[in-house]
Formats: C-alpha cells, sequence, structure tokens
C-alpha cells in the first residue's frame, strides 16, 4: 500500500513534468506559459480537477515504446472559472510538441463527453505540432473523434478554443468548429498547409506570422474572435468571457445583481445622431452607455467593423449585441459582416441569449467583388440567422434602414419581439435621392427640381413614422430613455416562449 | 438700463456674459454658426440667430450679419466677449453710428492701445515703465554698444521683422554684443530679407503681471489688483491666480496706479487690462493694454467680489463707477485653470470630436466652472480649443491650489484629449507650489514634454483603489472572501498588497504601511469617491478588459491587479517595448484620406505637408513634425480614417 501510494506520488510529479525542465525552459523562454501554469491562471485557484494523468501513448514503432511521458501531452479535466463548472484540455508544447495520439484525443474525447453530459463548457488550449506521425492513421483518427464530438457538442455546450502556440493541418478544423477562438499575438498561429508547402506549391514567400498568426486571423480572416498581447492577458479575458456565457442549452444565461440603475437616462445620447445623414457617428457609444456598467465583451472586433457584435448585460442578464457601425462602409451589410453576425447569431439562439440590434444601416454593399463573390448566399445567412432565431428580439432603428437590409436587421416581419425607432429614423426602401434618380428617371433634368422631390420624399420617408402607421414600429423612442426601454423590453420578454417547426435541422444557406 | 443684449461671441465667454446679464434682468440674445447650431451659448440665451457658416471669417466675425442680428431681435446693446470682434474699433464704430450700445471702451482706445508702437509711446506719455530700449534700428557696433551700457545688460537684439524667434539674441555683456549683432542680422536678412535689428533690455526669468482696470464715461478709474499669468504653453496662458505671489503692497500699489493713468490718458471707460513684464526683483515694464474682457477675468471677480460684466454693462448704460479705489480690497486667493481639448503629451496638438462624457466637478463657494459645452456637444476645429475653466477660491494660495485639484480629479472629460492631467500636474509641482513662477516654466520643467506618470505619492492612492476595485469586482463574481492577496503592476512594477474587507471598505497592508481606504464605489462606475487615511480621494477610474486606466492628480496609468502567482507568471511574459509614436503620422481625427502629398521614400522635412484628411467637412493638412524620410504610406486616397491610425511610417 505504502509502495502504491509512493508510486503515485512519483508518478504524479513525472506527469507534472510534462516535457521536462530543458524543455519547459523553452517553453518559456518563447514567451509561453507551460500547459499546467496555463490551467492555474484559467481556472479558480485550486478548483483543477485532472483527469487521465497517467495516460501513455500505446505506439511502439520508430522506438516510441521507450519513449512515453504520463498524461501524452495534454492535461485535462474540470474547474471553476469563477465558480462556475468548465471542462478543460491543455495540450502541452512540452512532450512531443503537443502532438495529438490516439491516447492524447481520447483523453480530450473523455472530457468532452463528459461535460455533454453535465452540461458545462469545453476550453481547449491548443499548443500542439499535429498528428504524432509515429502512430499513423491511429493519430488522425484521434483528430476525426474530436471534431465528431465538436459537431455533437455544438449547440450543446459552448466550446472555446484558445490557441497559445501552432495550430496546423487538420488540427484547426476542432478550433474551427468551436464557438469562439482566442489567439495570443506573436506566439500562435493556424494554418491548413504551413509557408513551407505553400512555398513548394505556390511559389508564394510567406511569414508563419502574415499566414496565420492573430493579426491575420482576428482582422483579415476573421477565423479567430480576439487576441491578447501575452498568455497571461489571454487567460484573464477569457475567464471575464466565460462569466457572460450560459453553461449550456439547458440553461438560462447567468445573470448576477448590479447596481447601475435600469432608468439611467443618457441625455447625451440626444445628440449622438448628427443632423447631416452623411456623417458617421460612433455606435460603440451607444452600446457604452446603454449596457449595464458600460461592460461590452467584443466579438471579431477587428474583423467586418462594419458590424459590431458581442456581449453585454441589462439589469444583470446576459445579452448579445449586434449593431451596425456607421463608422466603417457606412455601416452596410456585405460578405464579411453578414458571415460575422450571422454566426453570431445563430451562437445567441442556441444558448437563449436575447439579442439586442440596433439598426443603422444604408443597404447592402454594391460592386462586382461582393457579387461575385456571392453576397447573394452570404448575406442570406444573417437574414436566415435572425428569422430562425426564437429568442427575445428587440431592436432600434437609430437612423437608415434602408431597403433589404431593413428587413434582415431583425425586423418586426422576422419575428422582431420589440422593435424601436429614434426619431431620427429613416425607413425606406433608399436613400431619398437615389429614390427620386429612379422614380423621376429622364424626367427631371432640372436639378431644383430634383432638389424638390428630393425633399419631398425624404418629407414623406425619412422618418419613423410611416413604418409606425403600419405597426412595424412599436414606438418611437427618445434616445436618452434608450436604456430604460430596452431593459423593460428584455424584463417583459423573460419568459418568451416561441418555436419553431418540427425539422430535422434548417438548411441555412452555407 | 438695456433691455436685451446681443452676444457676438460663442463658447465659455457668451455663456458667461449672460449669466449677469440674466442676474440684471437683462434678456439675451446668442449668435451662432452652422457648426454651433444646439451648442451651450445658443441653449442658454433667451433668443438665438444663425449668422452663418462654420469658419469665424464668414459668421463671428462679420459685423454685417451681427448687426443685423440685432435689428433682427430689438437688442440695444452688444457685448463682444473676447476675442472675434472684441478690440475691432470698426466695429465699435459702426455700432455707435447704428445707434446700437458697444459693452466695451470707445473706438479711440481700442485704436490706440491696438497699434503696439503707438500703444507704448502712449504708456511712455502717460508715465507708465516701458522696457528700456531703443525705438531705432541699430546702425553699427560702436552705437549698439553706447545704447546697451545705457539700457544695462543683459540685453535682448530682436529683428525688427522677427517672429519664432529668428533674429533674436541675448548679450549679457559688452564682449559678445558685436558678435550677437552680426549674427542676428545675417540670421534676419537670411530669413526675411531685412536685416534691421534693435535693442532693448532683457528681462531675465519674465513673468506675466496684469492689472485690471475699470473705468466709467465719467473720468472714474479704479484697479482691482493684478493677475498673474506666468503658466504659460506656447505663449498661451494656462493658468492663471490672483494676488500675484510675487507682488508687495508697494509694486501693487506703483502698478496699479501706472494702468490707471494710462486709462485716463486714453479716456477709457469699461474693463480693462494693462499686461505686464516683471522681472524677479518686481522691476515691471508696460506690454500692452487689452481692451476687452479677459479670459481669466474670474480670478479678480473671486478676490474683489466684483462682477466684471456687470460693470461693463453697468459702464456701457452710462452709470457712474460706484466703486472707489478704497472699496476694493483682495480677499484670499483664486486660481484658473484652462480646459483645453488638445493633447499635451503630443506638443499640444488640438483635439477635436465629441465629449463623450463630460462631467464637471461640483461648483460651490470655492470652485466655479465657466463653461461653453456639455456631454454629448461636440468640438468642433473652427474655433479656439479652449472649452471651459475652472476657478477655485481659497484663504490663502495652498487652499485655492487644494481646491483646483480636487475639482480637477473629479473633472470628467473622455472623448476628446485634454489638458486635465497636465494641469494637476503643474498645480502639484513644488516649484508652482513655492510661487517660483515664469512664463518659461513649462519648457522649463518639462523640457522633453509632459508624460503622466505616477510617483510615490500617486501610487499610494491608485494602488490601494485598484485593490479595493477588484474586490468589489470578484466579490460579484465568485462571492465575498475575508482577506486578499494582490500583487498591483503599474508600468511592470509590481506591489504585493494584502486586503481585508471591513464593512464600507478595506484595510491594505502593503510595503511596510497599513492603509485604510473607505468607499461606496459601485461596478460601472468612473469615478473612485471615497476617503484614504481620512483624506478625500476621487480617482478617475476607466476598465480596459481586466486591466484599469487610472487618473489621479497628474498621474495616468494602467494598472493590474492580479493574483500573486498570476502576476508572478506575467512577469516571466515578454516585454513589449512601447511603440515610438514619433516614427508615426497618425490621424488625428476620423475622416477621409483627400491625398497624400509625399511617396515612399522621400524625404520630408519638418512642417512639409504630408497628407489632406477631410473631416467634418474641412479639409485638414498634416504636416511633418521633424525631419525624416518616408518609410511606409499605409493609407490611399478615398480610405476612411480612424482617430490615432497610422497613415504613414517614417524610417
Amino acid at each position: 500500500m505504502q509502495d502504491i501510494i509512493r508510486q503515485l506520488e512519483e508518478k504524479r510529479a513525472a506527469a507534472r513534468q510534462g516535457g521536462g525542465e530543458k524543455r519547459i525552459a523553452a517553453q518559456h523562454k518563447k514567451g509561453k506559459l507551460t500547459a499546467r501554469e496555463r490551467l492555474e491562471l484559467l481556472l479558480d485557484s485550486g478548483s483543477f480537477e485532472e483527469y487521465d494523468m497517467f495516460v501513455e501513448h500505446r505506439c511502439s514503432d520508430f522506438g516510441m515504446a521507450e519513449n512515453t511521458v504520463p498524461g501524452d501531452g495534454v492535461v485535462t479535466g474540470h474547474g471553476t472559472v469563477n465558480g462556475r463548472l468548465v471542462f478543460v484540455f491543455s495540450q502541452d508544447f512540452t512532450v512531443f510538441g503537443g502532438s495529438l495520439s490516439e491516447a492524447h484525443a481520447e483523453k480530450i474525447c473523455k472530457i468532452m463527453d463528459q461535460a455533454m453530459k453535465v452540461g458545462a463548457p469545453v476550453i481547449g488550449i491548443n499548443d500542439s505540432g499535429g498528428a504524432r506521425i509515429h502512430e499513423g492513421v491511429a493519430s488522425l483518427g484521434g483528430y476525426a473523434e474530436v471534431f465528431q464530438r465538436n459537431v455533437l457538442a455544438s449547440g450543446v455546450v459552448p466550446q472555446i478554443s484558445v490557441v497559445m502556440g501552432p495550430c496546423a493541418g487538420g488540427a484547426v478544423y476542432s478550433p474551427a468548429m468551436t464557438d469562439f477562438i482566442f489567439m495570443v499575438e506573436n506566439s500562435s498561429y493556424m494554418f491548413v498547409t504551413g509557408p513551407d508547402v505553400v512555398k513548394t506549391v505556390t511559389h508564394e514567400q510567406v511569414s508563419h506570422e502574415e499566414l496565420g498568426g492573430a493579426i491575420t486571423h482576428t482582422a483579415k480572416s476573421g477565423v479567430a474572435d480576439r487576441a491578447f498581447g501575452d498568455d497571461v492577458e489571454t487567460l484573464a479575458e477569457v475567464r471575464r468571457f466565460v462569466d457572460f456565457l450560459p453553461a449550456s442549452n439547458r440553461e438560462k444565461p447567468p445573470a448576477w445583481p448590479t447596481e447601475d440603475p435600469l432608468d439611467r437616462p443618457e441625455p447625451s445620447l440626444d445628440t449622438l445622431v448628427p443632423a447631416d445623414s452623411q456623417k458617421p457617428y460612433d455606435m460603440k457609444e451607444l452600446i457604452g452607455k446603454i449596457a449595464d456598467e458600460g461592460d461590452f465583451f467584443e466579438t471579431k472586433p477587428s474583423h467586418a467593423q462594419n458590424i459590431i457584435t458581442g456581449f453585454a448585460r441589462m439589469d444583470g442578464h446576459t445579452i448579445g449585441i449586434v449593431a451596425n457601425q456607421p463608422m466603417v462602409l457606412a455601416g452596410c451589410l456585405d460578405i464579411a459582416s453578414s458571415r460575422k453576425a450571422g454566426r453570431f447569431v445563430r451562437f445567441c439562439d442556441c444558448f437563449h441569449i436575447p439579442i439586442l440590434t440596433l439598426v443603422d444601416v444604408p443597404g447592402f454593399l454594391p460592386g462586382t467583388d461582393q457579387e461575385h463573390n456571392g453576397i447573394i448566399t452570404h448575406g442570406s445567412k444573417l437574414l436566415y440567422a435572425y428569422a430562425e432565431a426564437t429568442v427575445p428580439k428587440v431592436t432600434v432603428i437609430t437612423r437608415k434602414a434602408y431597403g433589404g437590409a431593413y428587413d434582415v436587421m431583425s425586423s418586426k416581419h422576422l419575428r422582431g419581439d420589440v422593435n424601436y425607432a429614434w426619431p431620427t429614423a429613416e425607413i425606406a426602401v433608399m436613400g431619398s435621392k437615389g429614390a427620386v434618380e429612379i422614380i423621376f428617371r429622364g424626367a427631371l433634368d432640372d436639378p431644383k427640381a430634383v432638389e424638390e422631390k428630393t425633399e419631398e420624399y425624404r418629407d414623406k420617408f425619412a422618418n419613423p413614422f410611416i413604418a409606425a402607421h403600419r405597426g412595424y414600429i412599436d414606438d418611437v423612442i427618445m434616445p436618452h430613455n434608450t436604456r430604460r426601454r430596452f431593459g423593460r423590453a428584455f424584463a417583459m420578454l423573460r419568459n418568451k416562449k416561441l418555436e419553431n417547426p418540427w425539422k430535422k435541422h434548417g438548411n441555412i444557406p452555407l | 438700463m438695456f433691455k436685451k443684449i446681443l452676444i457676438a461671441n460663442r463658447g465659455e465667454i457668451a455663456c458667461r456674459v449672460m449669466r449677469s446679464a440674466r442676474d440684471m434682468n437683462i434678456a439675451t440674445v446668442a449668435v451662432y454658426s452652422e457648426a454651433d447650431d444646439g451648442a451651450l451659448h445658443m441653449r442658454e440665451a433667451d433668443e438665438a440667430v444663425c449668422i452663418g457658416p462654420p469658419a469665424a471669417a464668414e459668421s463671428y466675425l462679420q459685423i454685417d450679419k451681427i448687426i443685423a442680428a440685432v435689428r433682427e431681435t430689438g437688442a440695444d446693446a452688444v457685448h463682444p466677449g473676447y476675442g472675434f470682434l472684441s478690440e475691432n474699433a470698426g466695429f465699435a464704430d459702426r455700432l455707435a453710428a447704428e445707434g446700437i450700445a458697444f459693452i466695451g471702451p470707445s473706438s479711440s482706445a481700442i485704436a490706440s492701445m491696438g497699434d503696439k508702437i503707438a500703444a507704448k509711446k502712449v504708456a511712455e506719455k502717460a508715465g507708465v515703465h516701458t522696457i528700456p530700449g531703443h525705438g531705432e534700428a541699430i546702425t553699427d557696433a560702436t552705437e549698439a554698444a553706447a545704447i546697451a551700457a545705457e539700457i544695462g545688460y543683459p540685453v535682448m537684439i530682436k529683428a525688427a521683422a522677427g517672429g519664432g524667434g529668428k533674429g533674436m539674441r541675448v548679450a549679457a555683456s559688452e564682449d559678445v554684443l558685436a558678435d550677437n549683432i552680426a549674427s542676428a542680422i545675417h540670421e534676419a536678412s537670411t530669413a526675411f530679407g531685412d536685416g534691421r535689428v534693435f535693442i532693448e533690455k532683457f528681462i531675465e526669468e519674465p513673468r506675466h503681471i496684469e492689472i485690471q482696470i475699470l473705468a466709467d464715461g465719467h473720468g472714474n478709474v479704479v484697479h482691482l489688483g493684478e493677475r498673474e499669468c506666468s503658466i504659460q504653453r506656447r505663449h498661451q496662458k494656462i493658468i492663471e491666480e490672483s494676488p500675484s505671489p510675487l507682488l508687495d503692497e508697494a509694486t501693487r500699489a506703483a502698478m496699479g496706479a501706472e494702468a490707471c493713468a494710462l486709462a485716463k490718458e486714453v479716456n477709457y471707460s469699461s474693463a480693462g487690462t494693462v499686461e505686464f513684464v516683471a522681472d524677479q526683483s518686481r522691476n515691471f515694464y508696460f506690454l500692452e493694454m487689452n481692451t476687452r474682457l479677459q479670459v481669466e477675468h474670474p480670478v479678480t471677480e473671486y478676490v474683489t467680489g466684483i462682477d466684471l460684466v456687470e460693470q461693463q454693462i453697468r459702464i456701457a448704460a452710462g452709470e457712474k463707477l460706484s466703486l472707489s479705489q478704497d472699496d476694493i480690497k483682495q480677499n484670499g486667493w483664486s486660481v484658473e485653470c484652462r480646459l483645453y481639448a488638445e493633447d499635451p503629451a503630443r506638443g499640444f496638438m488640438p483635439s477635436i470630436g465629441r465629449l463623450v462624457r463630460y462631467r464637471e466637478p461640483e461648483a460651490s463657494a470655492a470652485v466655479r466652472i465657466d463653461t461653453g459645452v456639455f456631454e454629448g456637444g461636440e468640438i468642433s476645429m473652427f474655433y479656439d480649443p479652449m472649452i471651459a475653466k475652472l476657478v477655485s477660491h481659497g484663504k490663502d494660495r495652498a487652499t485655492a491650489i487644494a481646491a483646483m485639484l480636487g475639482a480637477l480629479d473629479n473633472y470628467q472629460v473622455h472623448g476628446i484629449s485634454h489638458n486635465l492631467t497636465f494641469l494637476s500636474a503643474i498645480l502639484g509641482h513644488t516649484r508652482f507650489a513655492a510661487g517660483n513662477l515664469s512664463t518659461a516654466f513649462i519648457d522649463e520643467e518639462y523640457p522633453d514634454g509632459f508624460a503622466p506618470l505616477a510617483g510615490a505619492a500617486e501610487l499610494a492612492v491608485l494602488v490601494p483603489v485598484a485593490a479595493l476595485i477588484e474586490t468589489r469586482l470578484s466579490a460579484r463574481r465568485a462571492g465575498p472572501v475575508a482577506k486578499r492577496d494582490y500583487t498591483v503592476s503599474v508600468a511592470d512594477t509590481d506591489h504585493g498588497v494584502t486586503l481585508v474587507e471591513n464593512g464600507t471598505g478595506a484595510t491594505l497592508t502593503w510595503q511596510g504601511r497599513k492603509q485604510l481606504l473607505q468607499s461606496d464605489w459601485r461596478p460601472g462606475e468612473m469615478l473612485f469617491q471615497g476617503s484614504l487615511d481620512g483624506t478625500a480621494i476621487s480617482v478617475q477610474v476607466v476598465r480596459n478588459g481586466s486591466a484599469m486606466r487610472m487618473s489621479w492628480r497628474g498621474a495616468e496609468v494602467t494598472l493590474s491587479v492580479r493574483s500573486p502567482r498570476a502576476a508572478e507568471l506575467a512577469a516571466r511574459m515578454p516585454k513589449r517595448e512601447p511603440t515610438d509614436l514619433s516614427r508615426f503620422l497618425l490621424s488625428p481625427m476620423p475622416g477621409l484620406v483627400v491625398s497624400i502629398a509625399v511617396n515612399e521614400g522621400d524625404e520630408v522635412q519638418a512642417g512639409q505637408a504630408l497628407a489632406v484628411v477631410d473631416a467634418m467637412k474641412m479639409e485638414n493638412v498634416l504636416r511633418a513634425e521633424r525631419q525624416g524620410v518616408v518609410a511606409e504610406i499605409k493609407v490611399a486616397q478615398g480610405d476612411s480614417l480612424s482617430v490615432d491610425q497610422v497613415i504613414m511610417e517614417f524610417a
């Protein structure tokens, strides 16, 4: 018995050492923390319960039989983030470069299965050179087992990937299918084929960072949601992020007490929308002034900046916010923004997170680039997502809501629950000038007559009243009361029940 | 008395004038440009008239439009405020011709004081001390030596066509006089094509001291003591006070007498200011006379208890001064700070944009705020970036400064860059506290510019506040814990802190000290008000992810509060060198790239135009701050820019 206990201690000590001091030093030298240090920061102190510390790989080829490390390159288990249960895995780059063996995959699958059973988020920390090549197809099978679970868990428990080192080849598809991806600037990258292969095949010369670094994926590709300066900051932000999320689709989103008064007036919102409708303004100011405590966790802040997505709280309850950003591309919808917001809306709908939509949209971005790349398909994703969503949907039109984009942005017709407009709202098929050009095509050559007709069109349509007459707008609200009105709307909707017809699943235009 | 006054101005001074008018039951009319539609002065007036496009030359400086607005509203008098038309003799003449009262001096007084050379002559005639010097250009070195000996060294050699310090030399003694004259002549000829130079006395460590006077149309003149305005940046005053820590009673009386003599000489009637330059031994010399209300008039109002605008109105209405010189007493001390929309860390570059947050400190008997803006208002590029004035009063200088520092801590301005932290830093400076001022104060004390760093005194406040804020935030997330150990990191320095909560506050133990911090701060509040060991503190807090940006007094720093273990791991993270911003041309405002004036690889000189950015329908030329080579241009014509977006990078 004493002997067993001694062995246990020894094995634990060996497992905690991972790939040994030298490799740990190398990891630190790269400005990266070890797999266990990362979990220490991610989880509440002392909350981590580890599984499968003694698992070793079963490969005997290429001299691997003698080369085993307890844990096999991934630390798994569960713990709490601010007291709430989460399941975690953290790949250990110091052990076989964090490569994924059959046993390594099994460890990940075990905590994923467990998470789905009990209904708790899965947070994966990726830092892996890729497949354990010694194992061949067994390693590939391992990936596929993880992929399958990513898909089954999708919409059941939130899945978060924190890419804190390399993540290349097939391995990228596991994070890709999770709900959110966080990266670390300068020390993480993701790509399907690396710079060497790129060079051989296309003769393109590109660095790791440029091909798949944090900036590339947060700004250009939109693959990742956020990137932060280093491991410590990234994990602190993941903790802040988890605070917003429900544990599973069986639970309501979390709420906590706030002393930020719901009836807090914001008189400055009355001057947010400039008198000149061509002039931009920052929609983030509105978000900051209506959210509880001004606290907003933005997702994909650097990608498709013409639309803003992220989480905030209203009277303590988590809400998702989708907002057009007039500061960028006048806030129009294009391929990237439709995909970004569409996926966000679907996440909220999966997990019962009410959606607040702030609308100032002049329409869809025109151009061959957009049409040839399929704005028809991609634009419909956001439309589909809003139409499909059964969560509480509250909307305010601050200024423009033109054309098809009006329909898309959580309009009454897409089962919007509460649709408000500010007095500055213009709900119309298009801008007054363009409308007059079409209605009076060729008939008006006098610029003064054009101006008169434009004025007439503006008077008729560039206001919220036509839509309000028809009930498409529930009320025209004063900007300074916006927070109070939203708060009441969400409170009223807290027990909303709405179900879509039974189906295996819809066919969203992917 | 007048029934209705039109204020031919904008911003804080228009609002200030309206306040006195309202107190006197006089109706007010504002004029506003299209850019000021909805501005505070327009909202506060009983009536408002639009007088044209944003540019001042097309609106606030348009005499015809102002007269038309007077006619339209039936006003019987015009107050010009300061700036714009306030010292325009033509405007005063025109109003007189139209039979409209001008709340200011006669046009002849304006005209005689408007010309600097003429003003100096009038001053000399009135027996006012002027800077000793020779009115004619120097012809040869022998003559120069004679003149310099008569004036007394050190002397200043000044180009007739001078400006920007070019052609200016200081000679401390006769040995260097000839050389300095030669080089000044050479520099002046090259720079201005005019080699004429003058000699006058050089005032070492000069201080700017001015006398406020009031004169009525019946020959009565009194002075209301002095104001010291030595704290200046780029020759613009930013902090003023009354009285001056330099003056004694005798000097004050002498300066006051000379100021009154000058006013009498020009038959002055209204409020006016005679500006002097003084050396550290209280020798004073006339600079110029401002024939209008000064920006810094509130400090005089505080110490004398006299409403200068009211006096101006009464004098303009023909009333006799009800005050004699003996009635005027200086009571206590008053300090004024000017709130500028500018970035002290970037060469005081003006900042424009929306006032996303604007919360003033509470006004009281000791604190007065003269403002022209409001939260949600817009600071445009068309007008002066001074947007408000904070004025404090106390029984003595130290009390007035303390009240000012407290008020500055509670002043919240977001959305634009501002100089509040810089003002606090100056007021908290030991040299300022000692009253050891000069117009070179800022250049001497901040030779490399201003950085809002936190020293030991600031950290003693910021560290415990950050720890208590973190405690309140985490208590809500994960429940209360009796005792917490933190490491608070500020600028790569870690401070281990143990915090024990007790009721409304906490006891903090760190670095051998024990502090008691109490506050009812709640998550979301951007102003942390509390008491630290019994002293009231107000710290501004902006949460930035898991870090906090905090400002207090002259410091504005980012703090991270972590568990000791997290801080230990954070210390292992690679240090990032802060980006050298001087290597970049950043967009000072959101806008659109109209054109890029240079190509990659070009060598540029300081002042050379680099790019044109359209913002708020105005084209802004961005110029090189120093010589350099353009390494990379990051934007193209037609691109939209956000604030601080990199336009180009220099090698």
